[in-house]
């Protein structure tokens, strides 16, 4: 069997950020009601994260949990965990009514990292960054598609779709030329 | 001549010479020249023709309003048409070329236009043109579009990138003079997140020029101790170059930066559109001075009074040895007094005001020089360049007292605020006697979402014409608007100016007063549209009240300045022709942008790759080593076919087809869409969004089905899977996976709400590919690691496994009539295992094939294509899919759509195929005709095609096709029209022409 590989095979950019591709990155989507009892258990039986709570994303490690949507969590880990995880919330959910599967290869990541990184994102998505909490896990847009995004370390974490990874690494690394730095 | 004096010049460095062209001629200017001073110091006043007459234009203005000196900027890749000479910054190497003239601008053939003027007056067109009606289209319109037209469209593609960015702010500043600055002050130390516009590269905007002293401080000092003060806040961020264009709802504001204007080919964007999200907005944009409605007063030389203090003060240029001053208020004496103390004549002050008197006028008259009050210009003489001025009284009809040798005239009419960007999202004006202007009504200003002002209008811009009065109206309105914020103000103290004792001003709206026809037809209103006050008294007697009206028959206002110098006093001229007062008439609507925003900042970063997003599957880039011919698939882009050296695109498909059929075809099918729909009432949900039944389904089975909007008609189908107990895997059409996911939840969240179903879009997932042809068991035997036997994978079934060590999903289903597995790996292995299967193929005959082999292969079995059979007001009974809408069900969405009796009527046009009689294949979009005409004289009809190919198997043209009553009427004969004339003859036959009973794929 072949080795997975990324929408971009890890493309890089240098500009007044650095952009990364990265990946594969395990992620799981989990649909779930907040109200479900085995929900933190299952969250916790597969990252080990508390649950977000609203617009938040709980970090441990290289594995962390993101809420989406008042019922659906977006979880993160090594590739190789994914399948794991899933049987970890399945035996703990039981009988809840729930839905977990495996987004891993539908999903292009990418590191905007660089003390300007946010002046690359604010190109691109309407985000004030003077008010992104830590912590905060932002829907939103990369121009003309969707995507979502995280601080964590010394830079972003940026999600979009698989087929579109090549536009956003596109959009990112115009973003970043030189001498285009917003301040 | 206009020249560049030997000192002075507060923006220019002496010591960085430039070279820069105008139509070929090379010159010379400084670091710090706005392009039009640069053109000013080497003497070239006449800088282009205006629209209509072709009468020489000369610059006017220092600002954003002028209307005369547009320029061709640069060329080829860099050209940029209708530049204003006064906003653009002087670099080295630019190129410029005057606009609307033929062949050459110092001489103009289209001038003749100027010598029939008095047959061209206001409504020219509309009356001349109108008969015969059909000569509009095909004879006058292509002459005048010809004619029409400043700058020339650039042709090339733009050298320069362009981007946008976000940002957000409690309050945003438009305009950095000193009330913008002083302004920003109060609200950054406040502790307001402030952003503070400035359209010029510099700040400080008129004070410094008018010698305002502020602080006991010239005006330069305090401008830059009060920028350099907000440079230090972190809560506050200066932006030069940058105009904000636009003002919108919810304190959403445009502002574009010009970059690298000034800068060109430096690699940086040459602009950057700001969509900025205020709190609140404050404009301090100033005041535009207003020209004096005289007869001549559009000959080169005649310029704003203000403008040509702009000239001396900032870039050390004279317009000419000796400038006559005509005003109807003090500030014009600024210029006088300016132009005196720079060493420079000036013959005369015309001042229409009987009696003036003030600080400055006392000064003038200190200096010596002669002021004629009560007067007025009769007509300034001159063709190209003034030569002299006739002076009138103010109050009589022109007859001359006087004629007054000069180089240059300086008038100034009085201000008017800026006012453009408080009125974009609704604030009101107001008229101002006392300065004849119209300003911010401050009881009416636009809205925000909870009913407070959106905007505030400070200083000049606001009415507040002297810098005294300016500074206290800016801190003033700062503090409301940040109190309005919820900050609260330290309780700022406005610097104080220097108060400069000033008469009052006089409306002039015409010079003189009582001036006959033949003058007034030469004031010109609108430099740049050539509308005079003659045109507008002409409106007025035609029956124009309304001043939207006489605008667009005028053009009063509607060149590239939007009026920025003509509108008031043309709707001055507008009421006293109507005997009503100015405020009663009103003005016309002020709406974005400001000034012209090119087209490349609107688009931002969107061109050439990143255009569009481009979606690709995980095996996009093995198309493209592989010549595929791509086609775009909503934002997909497929394989159309993958022709080979030598090969048309039509041949290749026939290849792609015969070898499908033949031995082995393989498609990339990822772009599919696939939705996992799961939950204890999944089987429920499925029922009412499918015309089938789904709940049945046993698992490792796959199902047809149709979905239908509430209407009824067919919105998209696909092969349903059931994957266990209470969890569903939908197919849906290549473009319909997000808008159907989409309807699901919307179902789900809205209406359903209680109903236990979740849904996720896992299309991107998968990598699929259609292994298709008598070949495709064998390939997959030879990749090994499951049964994929007949027996073990019946036809309509589906299994989990391995393929070649590939984890898979593989079903047995068929788009094309063949023995056909659909695989689904995860997208990461998705390139690996294509090539895997071509490896292994080889031995079998195995080809890839494109989107246009799998619709051929399609319509050769019957099947039917979103988006071909249906288009929005199909229903799945008019393709004969009865066989796929449950009548057990007591309901499904489109159910009762169905039984409308519009929609259950036998007259419906309905599915069948069709053969031409001499085997040609039908156009694409051809009608069946029937005999008769309709109502509006067109050939009636009585169906149409939806798919036509021609096929490789049958070797013949096919097609399907909705005709009315068509199963009913099978052998008949009918007649599809062609776009290039001529019918075509086929014969309706059964839809299905390719291996009617299913016995290929079901091997």
């Amino acid at each position: 069997m072949s080795e997975p590989v990324s929408a971009l095979k890890g493309a890089t950019a240098q500009g007044f950020a650095t952009i990364r591709e990265i990946g594969p990155v395990g992620m799981i989507t989990l649909r779930a009601k907040p109200d479900v009892k085995a929900l933190a258990k299952a969250i916790k039986a597969a990252v080990g994260t508390e649950v977000p709570a609203l617009r938040r994303i709980v970090t441990g490690g290289d594995r962390a949990c993101g809420w989406m949507s008042p019922d659906e969590y977006l979880l993160v880990m090594p590739y190789a965990a994914v399948a794991g995880a899933l049987e970890a919330i399945a035996k703990a959910m039981g009988g809840e009514h729930h839905l977990a599967v495996d987004v891993s290869d539908a999903r292009a990541v990418f590191r905007v990292e660089g003390a300007k990184a946010e002046q690359v994102l604010a190109k691109l998505s309407p985000v004030d960054f003077a008010t992104l909490e830590p912590g905060e896990l932002r829907r939103t847009r990369a121009a003309q598609v969707a995507a979502a995004f995280w601080k964590d370390g010394d830079g972003f974490t940026v999600v979009c779709f698989r087929s579109v990874g090549r536009y956003v690494f596109d959009l990112l690394a115009t973003g970043a030329k030189p001498g285009s730095e917003l301040a | 001549m206009s020249t560049r004096l030997s000192k002075g010049g507060r923006l220019i460095d002496r010591s960085a010479a430039m070279e820069f062209s105008f139509n070929g001629k090379r010159m010379k200017g400084y670091r710090g020249d706005s392009l039009g001073a640069a053109l000013l110091a080497n003497d070239q006043m006449l800088v282009g023709r205006s629209f209509k007459y072709h009468r020489p234009r000369g610059i006017v203005a220092a600002g954003p309003e002028e209307p005369n000196a547009l320029v061709n900027l640069g060329s080829g890749g860099r050209l940029e048409p209708n530049q204003r000479v006064t906003m653009t910054e002087l670099f080295d190497g630019l190129e410029a070329t005057s606009q609307n003239h033929w062949p050459s601008l110092e001489f103009d053939v289209g001038v003749a236009n100027n010598y029939v003027s008095r047959f061209l007056p206001a409504g020219f067109y509309y009356k001349t043109f109108i008969h015969p009606r059909p000569f509009w289209k095909h004879v006058f319109e292509p002459i005048i579009r010809q004619s029409a037209g400043l700058g020339k469209a650039p042709k090339d593609r733009d050298a320069d990138r362009y981007e946008q960015a976000y940002a957000f702010c409690d309050l945003l500043v438009v305009g950095g003079g000193i009330a913008g600055l002083q302004a920003a002050l109060v609200a950054g130390k406040a502790g307001a997140r402030v952003i503070l516009l400035e359209q010029n590269a510099h700040w400080g905007g008129r004070a410094p020029v008018d010698g305002d002293v502020i602080d006991g401080k010239p005006a330069g000092e305090w401008v830059d101790q009060a920028v350099a003060a907000l440079s230090a806040m972190d809560n506050v961020s200066l932006r030069a170059r940058c105009t904000a264009a636009g003002v919108y709802d919810h304190g959403y504001v445009l502002a574009d930066e010009k970059v690298a204007d000034h800068t060109p080919g430096d690699g940086r964007p040459k602009h950057r559109l700001w969509r900025i999200r205020a709190g609140k907005i404050l404009t301090a944009t100033g005041a535009i001075e207003r020209p004096i409605s005289f007869a001549g007063n559009d000959i080169p030389g005649v310029m704003l009074a203000a403008s040509v203090r702009d000239y001396v003060v900032n870039w050390a240029v004279s317009p000419g040895d000796r400038t006559v001053v005509v005003t109807n208020n003090d500030d014009g004496y600024r210029t006088a007094i300016t132009l005196k103390e720079a060493g420079l004549a000036v013959p005369a002050i015309i001042d229409a005001r009987a009696n003036p008197s003030g600080d400055l006028v006392a000064k003038a008259r200190a200096l010596g020089l002669r002021i004629e009050a009560g007067r007025g210009v009769a007509k300034v003489k001159g063709g190209k360049r003034v030569t002299s001025v006739a002076i009138c009284l103010q109050a009589g009809e022109g007859a001359v007292i006087d004629e007054i040798a000069c180089d240059a005239v300086a008038m100034s009419g009085g201000w008017s605020p800026v006012v453009h960007l408080w009125s974009h999202c609704g604030g009101k004006l107001t008229w101002d006697t006392v300065n004849a202007c119209f300003r911010p009504d401050p009881q009416r200003p636009p809205l925000n979402h909870d009913g407070g002002a959106l905007v505030y209008a400070a200083g000049s811009a606001n009415g507040a014409m002297k810098a005294a009065e300016a500074l206290v109206d800016a801190t003033a309105q700062a503090e409301a608007a940040v109190a309005a914020l919820g900050f609260k103000s330290a309780g700022a103290k406005a610097p104080v100016a220097e108060a400069v004792a000033e008469g009052p001003m006089e409306a002039v709206w015409i010079m003189p007063q009582g001036a006959p026809v033949t003058l007034k037809s030469k004031m010109w209103l609108d430099y740049q549209n050539d509308v005079k006050v003659s045109d507008v008294q002409l409106a007025a007697r035609e029956g124009y009240e309304s001043v939207e009206h006489t605008k667009r028959y005028t053009t009063l206002g509607m060149a590239t300045d939007q009026g920025k110098l003509s509108n008031i006093n043309g709707l001055a001229v507008l009421a006293n022709a109507l005997n009503e007062d100015i405020p009663q008439v009103g003005t016309t609507t002020f709406r974005p942008p400001y000034t012209p925003v090119t087209l490349g900042a609107l688009a931002g970063e969107s061109r050439g790759e990143i255009f569009q997003p481009l979606r690709r599957t995980p095996m996009h880039e093995w198309h493209e080593r592989n010549g595929a011919y791509f086609e775009p698939v909503g934002l997909w882009r497929r394989p159309y076919c993958f022709p080979r050296t030598g090969e048309t695109h039509a041949q290749a498909v026939i290849r792609e087809v015969n070898n499908t059929r033949e031995k082995l075809g393989l498609l990339d099918a990822s772009t599919l869409g696939k939705i996992i729909v799961k939950g204890p009432d999944a089987g429920k949900f499925l029922d009412m969004l499918y015309t089938g039944v789904m709940s049945t389904l046993p698992v490792g089975k796959c199902r047809y089905g149709l979905m239908c909007n509430e209407q009824g008609f067919l919105s998209d189908d696909g092969v349903v899977a059931r994957i266990d107990e209470d969890t569903w895997l939908c197919h849906t059409t290549s473009g319909g996976a997000d808008r159907i996911h989409g309807w699901m939840e919307d179902w789900l969240q809205c209406e359903w709400w209680d109903w236990k179903v979740y849904t996720a879009n896992v299309t991107e997932q998968y990598a699929q590919v259609a292994v298709v042809g008598p070949n495709a068991r064998k390939v997959l035997e030879k990749l090994g690691g499951m049964d994929v036997s007949k027996e073990a994978l019946p036809f309509m079934g589906w299994a989990d496994g391995t393929l070649g060590g590939f984890p898979c999903r593989v079903y047995r289903i068929s788009f094309s009539g063949e023995l056909s597995y659909e695989i689904a790996v995860p997208a990461s292995h998705g390139a690996a295992f294509w090539e895997a299967l071509h490896k292994a193929g080889a031995e079998f005959g195995a080809m890839p094939y494109g989107t246009e082999a799998l619709h051929v292969m399609r319509a050769e079995k019957g099947f039917i294509m979103i988006g071909d059979e249906t288009d929005g007001t199909v229903i799945p009974q008019d393709l004969n899919l009865d066989w796929a809408i449950s009548k057990k069900k007591a309901d499904f969405l489109g159910k009762r759509g169905q039984q409308r009796n519009f929609l259950a009527s036998p007259d419906r046009w309905k599915l069948v195929g069709f053969e031409t009689l001499d085997g040609s294949v039908i156009p694409d979009g051809s009608y069946i005709v029937a005999p008769g005409v309709n109502a509006n004289g067109q050939g009636n009809t009585q169906g149409r095609v939806t798919s036509t190919y021609y096929s490789p198997t049958l070797k013949r043209g096919i097609a399907m096709g909705l005709l009315k009553r068509g199963p009913e009427r099978m052998g008949e004969v009918v007649e599809f029209n062609t776009i290039t004339g001529g019918n075509v003859k086929a014969r309706v036959v059964d839809q299905v022409f390719f291996d009617k009973d299913g016995e290929k794929q079901n091997v």
